[in-house]
């Protein structure tokens, strides 16, 4: 395929998967990293899960600028909160927040959004934040152009009541199984768990993911081209 | 992104019906006048102490080279210089613009600038133009909390990464740095690296090309190698330059100013008011 110089100068959008779901005590957010402006990779390793406050996150999708304007306001506006409250905001006044600026700018804003976090008073929840600026509180949500590979999937196999290791390792699997097939999406594995302990990050390398249908071990990847002496031999 | 802003009329902020009435009319076959781009190669990475940024120094209008050693690194601090890529007049008014409201806000504080405060205004800027503003950036700096790097699209998105890479020439750059970066180079590896970059975008990509200019900026320090490596010298002078044949014969070496010739003219009707 030809790659064109419009490509390039093209929105940078975020062909994403992005998953939210609860688990017995908290919430598990992942994300791929793949960041792109038509057909060029512009960030392989970029961060979809941004802070909003000490225990809300937010997983990003769409047009990256726009998502991360919403993000950045969104943050400054709890910071507010936050200070004029005395404590921490919860994690329905940030969804909320998010929907009030996609709902009054719907028309100048494409960006999907899934908040998550930990509050005292509701514990770990889950808000789908759409394109239209409407707010879903779901026990999961999946977002971004890998999302379609996932309903089936995850209609199946989620259910109440998981661990935090059966959660994280879910969000793991249906992040690499949309790698596999959404092209958009691609990179590493991130993700963030949110309980009331606190917040844990973790990151997955591409290479270390579980490989599925027909995919082959990575090898001869540029990784191993720089651990071999002499690549070159004629 | 464009066509979905048809539907509710704005409220506020800057009006883009020209910017579609000019969409409508490039599609009717009228080309608008064409102004002065840099396809470009721009760099930088993060090295042990510090960060390099690189770019090359062509500037294009169309086809034709208008400018062959502009400067592309751009003045924002004095701990953080930007590289622009795309229309010269947007890259150099939004880092002018930005520095400028940097030197107040360090006079306010008293403080040096942080590289986040740089990021955060220029991709407010070119966020509320939609696109417009024609301006994709390389900004590096170093400041209390350390060395910096970050990418800022036209569009306002911005991208935090240990070596980045813009302009027509970031695919070739890219490649080079993709398989010869690592973390914790010295400086002289990482000015090599950045002057490979930057030198796979002259060869390679038309839009770039001539000089290379690299900026090293350490804490508390910072060195601009204008015209660090010149891989294009001109070909077409001799080596000891242009010369006149040694008999041309000089005819005359007195000036002799011209003389203000001016007449009066006496009687004639007086002039009326």
């Amino acid at each position: 395929m030809d790659l064109k110089i419009e490509d390039v100068n093209a929105p940078h959008s975020m062909g994403t998967t992005i998953i939210g779901l609860t688990y017995n005590g908290g919430v598990v957010l992942a994300a791929d990293s793949r960041t792109s402006t038509g057909v060029y990779v512009a960030n392989r390793a970029s961060d979809k899960i941004t802070q909003l406050t000490d225990n809300v996150y937010v997983c990003r999708s769409g047009s990256a600028a726009d998502s991360q304007i919403v993000s950045d306001y969104v943050r400054y506006f709890l910071h507010q909160h936050t200070i004029e409250l005395g404590q921490p905001a919860t994690v329905k006044v940030a969804a909320n927040l998010v929907r009030l600026l996609s709902y009054n700018n719907k028309s100048m804003l494409q960006t999907g959004l899934i908040v998550g976090g930990w509050d005292k008073y509701e514990g770990g929840k889950i808000y789908g934040v759409p394109l239209g600026g409407t707010i879903i509180e779901q026990p999961f949500a999946i977002g971004g152009s890998g999302s379609s590979y996932l309903y089936g999937f995850f209609d199946q196999v989620w259910r109440e009541g998981m661990t935090q290791e059966e959660a994280e390792q879910l969000a793991v699997k249906a992040v690499s199984l949309a790698i596999a097939r959404d092209g958009a999406s691609g990179g590493v594995v991130r993700t963030v768990t949110i309980n009331s302990e606190g917040v844990t990050r973790k990151f997955y390398p591409g290479d270390k993911l579980p490989l599925w249908h027909e995919e082959l071990e990575p090898q001869n990847s540029l990784l191993d081209i720089l651990n071999v002496a002499s690549p070159m031999n004629i | 992104m464009a066509n979905s802003a048809i539907d509710v009329p704005p409220r506020g902020g800057f009006s883009f019906d020209l910017c579609r009435r000019n969409e409508m009319l490039t599609k009717k076959g009228v080309n608008p006048p064409s102004f002065r781009k840099t396809g470009t190669t721009i760099v930088g990475l993060i090295f042990q102490d510090g960060v390099i940024l690189g770019a090359d120094t062509r500037a294009t209008e169309g086809p034709i080279v208008c400018d062959k050693n502009c400067e592309k690194i751009h003045y924002m601090a004095p701990n953080i210089y930007c590289c622009g890529a795309g229309t010269a007049a947007d890259t150099e008014a939004v880092t002018d613009m930005v520095s400028s409201q940097l030197q107040l806000h360090r006079y306010h504080t008293g403080r040096e600038s942080r590289v986040v405060t740089a990021l955060t205004l220029l991709k407010k800027h070119l966020f509320n133009y939609q696109g417009y503003v024609q301006a994709a950036l390389v900004l590096g700096g170093v400041d209390c909390t350390g060395p910096h790097l970050h990418t800022i699209y036209p569009h306002g998105s911005t991208d935090t990464l240990p070596f980045a890479t813009m302009g027509s020439g970031s695919l070739a750059a890219m490649a080079i740095f993709e398989s010869k970066y690592k973390e914790g180079l010295t400086r002289d590896e990482g000015i090599q690296l950045v002057v490979e970059a930057i030198c796979s975008g002259i060869f390679n990509d038309l839009g770039s090309g001539s000089n290379v200019d690299v900026c090293v900026i350490t804490k508390g320090h910072k060195e601009y190698l204008r015209n660090h490596l010149l891989p294009n010298p001109r070909t077409f002078v001799s080596s000891k330059g242009y010369s006149f044949a040694k008999k041309t014969e000089v005819l005359l070496t007195k000036i002799t100013p011209l003389k203000e010739k001016v007449e009066v003219i006496e009687g004639g009707d007086a002039m009326e008011e």
